[in-house]
């Protein structure tokens, strides 16, 4: 390619070519459309999962409890790239073949599963245990006090660890493009290699943008409306 | 139970491997003993130039670049770097295209993690350290910054962690590092038992770092 970079019509030509993005940027909108997808999944299911377990470890059962620490541990040790590999590489050897769209999906919503249910029991551990014997001395069964008392505060609690949380693991759905998920990433990479221009791969990029910016500002907006009063 | 032994825990095949991913992992050990100190000196820098300077316009470009990292999948900024340079007509290492993805994206968490630090320390340290004669820079370097790091010492840890599982991404522009040496292993053997080893010894690295962090976040909860 270019012997002797570049004016800025050179530039343009390479990296904003009008001719390539007309070709593929329909291809790319349809990447958004996974990666939206795959990202509201993960977060549905990984934060109610994540509550699940944080509850599961309040019921003070100590085998239960090590469960969901070990769980908890490992899934946050494990590269999640690594994880979305072994499902879909290694697991298919032992018969349980899943799809790039299963797989990825798996792995992110284990992932944020173990840091939500990390950050929820935070909040459920900081509150003062005052709550839990008055919520019980009015009459309220343990389940009642738990889900109208601990939670709602213990939740309130754990909006900014967890946002930002969301905002990494949803980022995380690029690393499907690793085992040939057709979200925006790898649509985008073999659209360049098809046209011989990156041209795709900025606008990609641009659909990152324009997918991600709005959150990390949501992020940011609900981090200062959810301060905790002190 | 056969299939699963033979498949992921087949310890003839861990021993003819094991070496090469013992040079994987050293690769991935000294990729973020490089990778993490760059993110950590240029993260305080911007977090000092967000909240120390008196211009406007600077606090709101440092603003723009945090959002804009943060939002931007650093696999695509990699691939971005690694796979765009060439048109630029740039002749760009892996190792180089690595270490300034990284650089941008760490750059960014880093600086958040720092100005909450800088922030939490009450505004009468400096005027204190000021009026004892020391220079504004001085009183930066010896008073606020000791304090700020220390109280966010957790989170920046963990974000060290997210930055050693994150060196995982590299392995995409073939930089042979544990999980890339594990893949092209398990296409020779046929077996995945290579990538099964990888995952061991990822936890046997990041295990004791995360229960390290779960320590100190809950010392961290205490003395508040």
């Amino acid at each position: 390619m270019g012997d002797t970079p570049v004016g800025l019509d050179q530039f343009v030509f390479t990296f904003l070519n009008a001719e390539v993005a007309a070709l593929y940027w329909r291809d790319i909108a349809r990447g958004m459309g996974v990666t939206a997808l795959l990202s509201a999944a993960v977060v549905a299911a990984g934060l109610a999962l994540g509550l699940a377990l944080a509850v599961l470890r309040s019921l003070q059962v100590r085998a239960l409890g090590w469960a969901v620490i070990a769980f908890a541990d490992i899934l946050r040790a494990l590269p999640p790239l690594v994880i979305i590999i072994v499902f879909f590489f290694a697991f298919p050897f032992i018969d349980l073949s899943m799809s790039a769209f299963t797989a990825t999906w798996l792995a992110l919503t284990l992932v944020l599963a173990a840091y939500a249910e990390e950050s929820i029991w935070a909040g459920i551990l900081a509150l003062p245990p005052g709550q839990t014997e008055a919520a019980r001395s009015t009459g309220l069964s343990w389940w009642q006090t738990t889900l109208s008392v601990i939670l709602p505060q213990a939740l309130r609690l754990a909006v900014p660890p967890l946002t930002n949380r969301i905002i990494s693991v949803t980022k995380n759905t690029a690393l499907g493009s690793v085992v040939a998920l057709s979200e925006i990433l790898n649509v985008s990479q073999s659209a360049t290699s098809n046209a011989g221009n990156p041209t795709p791969l900025m606008l990609g990029a641009g659909a990152y943008l324009l997918l991600f910016i709005p959150v990390v500002l949501f992020a940011r907006w609900l981090e200062t409306r959810w301060q905790w009063k002190r | 139970m056969d299939a699963l032994i033979q498949n992921f825990f087949n310890l003839a095949i861990y021993r003819e491997v094991f070496p090469f991913l013992l040079r994987g992992l050293w690769t991935t050990i000294w990729l973020s003993l490089l990778v993490i100190p760059i993110g950590l000196v240029s993260g305080l820098a911007l977090a000092l130039l967000g909240t120390q300077t008196r211009h406007r316009w600077l606090r709101f470009a440092v603003a723009v670049y945090i959002d804009f990292f943060r939002s931007f999948p650093p696999l695509v900024l990699l691939i971005l770097i690694y796979f765009g340079a060439p048109f630029l007509g740039l002749d760009l290492p892996k190792l180089a295209a690595v270490a300034i993805g990284f650089m941008l994206n760490n750059s960014s968490y880093f600086s958040e993690v720092f100005r909450a630090g800088i922030e939490s320390v009450p505004g009468g340290q400096m005027e204190a350290a000021r009026s004892t004669g020391l220079t504004r820079w001085q009183a930066l370097r010896h008073v606020i910054v000791p304090q700020a790091t220390r109280n966010v010492l957790p989170d920046l840890v963990g974000n060290g962690i997210e930055v050693i599982k994150l060196t995982t991404i590299a392995s995409v522009v073939a930089l042979p590092e544990l999980l890339r040496v594990a893949r092209d292993a398990q296409s020779l053997v046929y077996n995945p038992s290579p990538i099964v080893l990888a995952a061991l010894m990822y936890l046997a690295l990041l295990w004791p770092l995360v229960r390290w962090l779960s320590r100190l976040e809950h010392r961290s909860r205490a003395l508040r």
